[in-house]
């Protein structure tokens, strides 16, 4: 019913595009604003934390060994207030929940929050909702960072270079040639923004495996291997503290400029003449956009599409403001990756699935839907 | 309504020469509009209206000259300053984003906007309001990319009302727009009492509303001055490379273009 109504809305919207004459004459809409379908946003909020916080305890809970919900509550509950709850649970639960898997769920809380705002953030710099840092390629070029450090071993800059350090100089040196690429000699239409990441992607993608392929050690390449295609497996505490502070920090920029975020939707020049800095702005912005993909490719490998998918679903139910959406954007970004993880490890147990596998399955069908539709629309477009 | 507080800007545009593409493409021009003043750029295609118009709202910094805007040169002001005394509709429209009318139009209010916190009272007054002289307020809450052409360009325009400027700078504001509706908005502009440089493809158009036209050719000002003035037969003739016949409108008297034989 709904798709029937949609289509026709868009064939008549097509007629009048093409017959500008036809503005005065075109009948008063009858049909719903989307803005009027939407749910109010504090109800979006309410629902999502709440879908949050079921999933981290759900995450919790199941695994190799499944612990009761309840137990899972009340172990987290003491925590938070040691000594209130008296500890009726197998001590082996403490272990499972506090040392394997919270740290886990955390990484993939921490991941899918960043990955959205990251994705939400690049669609607005570049103007095009098919934006994302795996389909551009930041994430192979970061992936590319790390790994030359890895297995060269590189110690150019001393203890600076991690391979998170190496993984932001990787993304940051992608973003901008995939700029420049995009947007040299006119207009960056859709298909060359998206042409321009893929042949990055594959460029870098090659580089790596041609290092990898030079690396003695099996064991270290085997790690390697599996991190590249995305995967929170194993995370320990001590790899939470500087992808929860980068990620928790360019969250917190990315929402105090959500503003000019905004603005530059308008365009370019319009952008400008409403105030904004354009060309600083957008440097900064590819900054940080760039350290947050790093960190995060660092930790956890390529997770494809989800910075695609969340922002776009995000944007039907809360519109464009990125005010708003932002927000929304990590708190769903955030539950989708603790389920995704919870199905990349349960799936197929004992057998691990990694986590990328899984969000490009979902990924890669969304994209070639918002590609049709975008190409679409920048035919009808003047 | 609010836009009558705001005081009319001046702008005057001295010597101004620029480059693109390592080709003079404006050369020379000065052009000056007095406060409320509504000063058409007309010319053929190509011959630097829109890059004159960069000039006057900070997007093309010229290589020699001077655009000084209530006598403060527009390069050397604070950006927001610039935004909240000029509002400027450049030839570009959104992206493709869920964005809705009332969206596009509200950007206009960035400048006025503290940088954290919210919207300020008032804000969303200023905007409905601007939907409505536009006549897209009952249309505010449809998706922006799914509106024709004409109804894209009214929001637009709409954008830069919500700005409240004592100066717009428009670049062919009419396109687009059937007959009725670039009538309208020009109209509104000369209702609007702020000061206004437009280009302007339609000679009959910029005749019936401009106060002094700017006649562009290869770059250079060719001609300045009102438009019993500056839209002779001889003028326009040689300016379009075409042969045109210029008439009296009965009733404005205003100078009517017509194509020759």
């Amino acid at each position: 019913m709904r798709s029937s109504v949609d289509a026709f809305s868009e064939d008549t919207n097509q007629a009048v595009e093409s017959n500008p004459a036809a503005d005065s004459a075109r009948p008063a809409p009858e049909r719903v604003s989307p803005r009027e379908r939407r749910v109010s946003y504090p109800v979006v909020l309410v629902l999502l934390g709440a879908a949050l916080m079921v999933a981290v305890v759900v995450g919790l809970a199941v695994g190799s060994v499944s612990l009761p919900l309840t137990d899972v509550v009340a172990i987290l509950g003491q925590q938070v207030f040691p000594g209130w709850i008296d500890p009726g649970w197998p001590a082996t639960y403490d272990t499972i929940l506090l040392d394997v898997r919270l740290p886990r769920v955390l990484l993939a809380g921490i991941v899918g929050a960043g990955l959205s705002a990251v994705g939400t953030a690049l669609q607005a710099l570049v103007r095009n909702p098919l934006a994302d840092p795996f389909l551009l390629g930041i994430s192979s070029g970061a992936s590319l960072g790390a790994v030359t450090l890895l297995v060269t071993g590189a110690t150019v800059l001393g203890t600076l270079a991690t391979p998170m350090v190496a993984a932001f100089a990787g993304s940051m040196v992608t973003l901008a040639a995939v700029y420049a690429l995009a947007s040299s000699g006119g207009r960056m239409t859709t298909t060359r923004l998206v042409l321009a990441g893929v042949a990055l992607s594959y460029v870098l993608s090659a580089l790596t495996d041609l290092l990898l392929s030079t690396a003695s050690d099996p064991h270290l390449m085997a790690s390697i291997r599996f991190w590249r295609l995305g995967s929170v497996a194993g995370t320990e505490w001590r790899t939470l503290p500087i992808p929860a502070i980068v990620v928790l920090v360019g969250l917190a920029v990315l929402l105090w400029q959500s503003g000019s975020l905004n603005l530059l939707l308008a365009g370019e020049e319009s952008a400008g003449t409403l105030g904004l800095d354009v060309h600083r702005f957008r440097t900064g912005m590819f900054v940080l956009v760039s350290l947050m993909t790093g960190v995060m490719v660092a930790v956890s490998g390529a997770i494809g599409f989800v910075g695609l998918m969340v922002p776009h679903a995000v944007r039907m139910l809360v519109g464009a403001d990125h005010r708003r959406v932002l927000p929304t954007a990590t708190l769903l970004g955030a539950t989708f990756l603790i389920l995704a993880d919870l199905a990349a490890r349960t799936v197929a147990a004992p057998q691990e699935i990694q986590l990328g596998v899984l969000t490009a399955l979902c990924g890669g069908p969304f994209f070639v839907w918002l590609l049709r539709r975008q190409t679409r629309r920048e035919k009808t477009d003047r | 309504m609010s836009h009558h507080e705001v005081r009319p800007a001046e702008l005057d545009i001295r010597d101004v020469s620029c480059n693109a593409g390592g080709r003079e493409v404006v050369s020379g021009v000065s052009l000056t509009a007095e406060p409320g003043e509504v000063v058409g750029v007309v010319g053929p295609n190509g011959a630097g209206k829109s890059t004159l118009l960069r000039t006057a709202y900070r997007q093309l910094r010229p290589t020699e000259g001077r655009v000084l805007l209530d006598g403060a040169d527009v390069f050397r002001m604070p950006r927001r300053s610039l935004a909240r005394r000029l509002a400027a509709l450049p030839q570009e429209t959104p992206a493709e984003f869920e964005l809705t009318a009332h969206d596009v139009a509200a950007m206009g209010r960035a400048p006025h906007r503290r940088r954290i916190g919210g919207d300020r009272l008032g804000d969303e007054r200023i905007v409905t309001v601007s939907l409505e002289m536009v006549e897209m307020a009952e249309l505010a809450h449809r998706q922006f990319a799914q509106l024709s052409g004409g109804e894209k360009q009214r929001v637009l325009i709409a954008r830069a009302l919500v700005q409240e400027p004592g100066m717009l700078v428009l670049d062919e504001p009419t396109n687009h727009l059937d007959m009725r509706h670039q009538f309208d908005v020009l109209a509104l502009v000369r209702r609007l009492n702020v000061t206004t440089l437009a280009a302007l493809h339609d000679l009959n158009l910029a005749a019936r509303f401009c106060d002094r036209l700017c006649v562009l050719a290869a770059g250079e000002a060719v001609a300045i001055g009102t438009p019993v003035e500056v839209l002779t037969e001889s003028l326009l003739s040689e300016v379009y490379g075409v042969h045109i016949e210029v008439g009296t409108h009965p009733r404005t008297g205003a100078p009517t273009v017509l194509f020759g034989d």
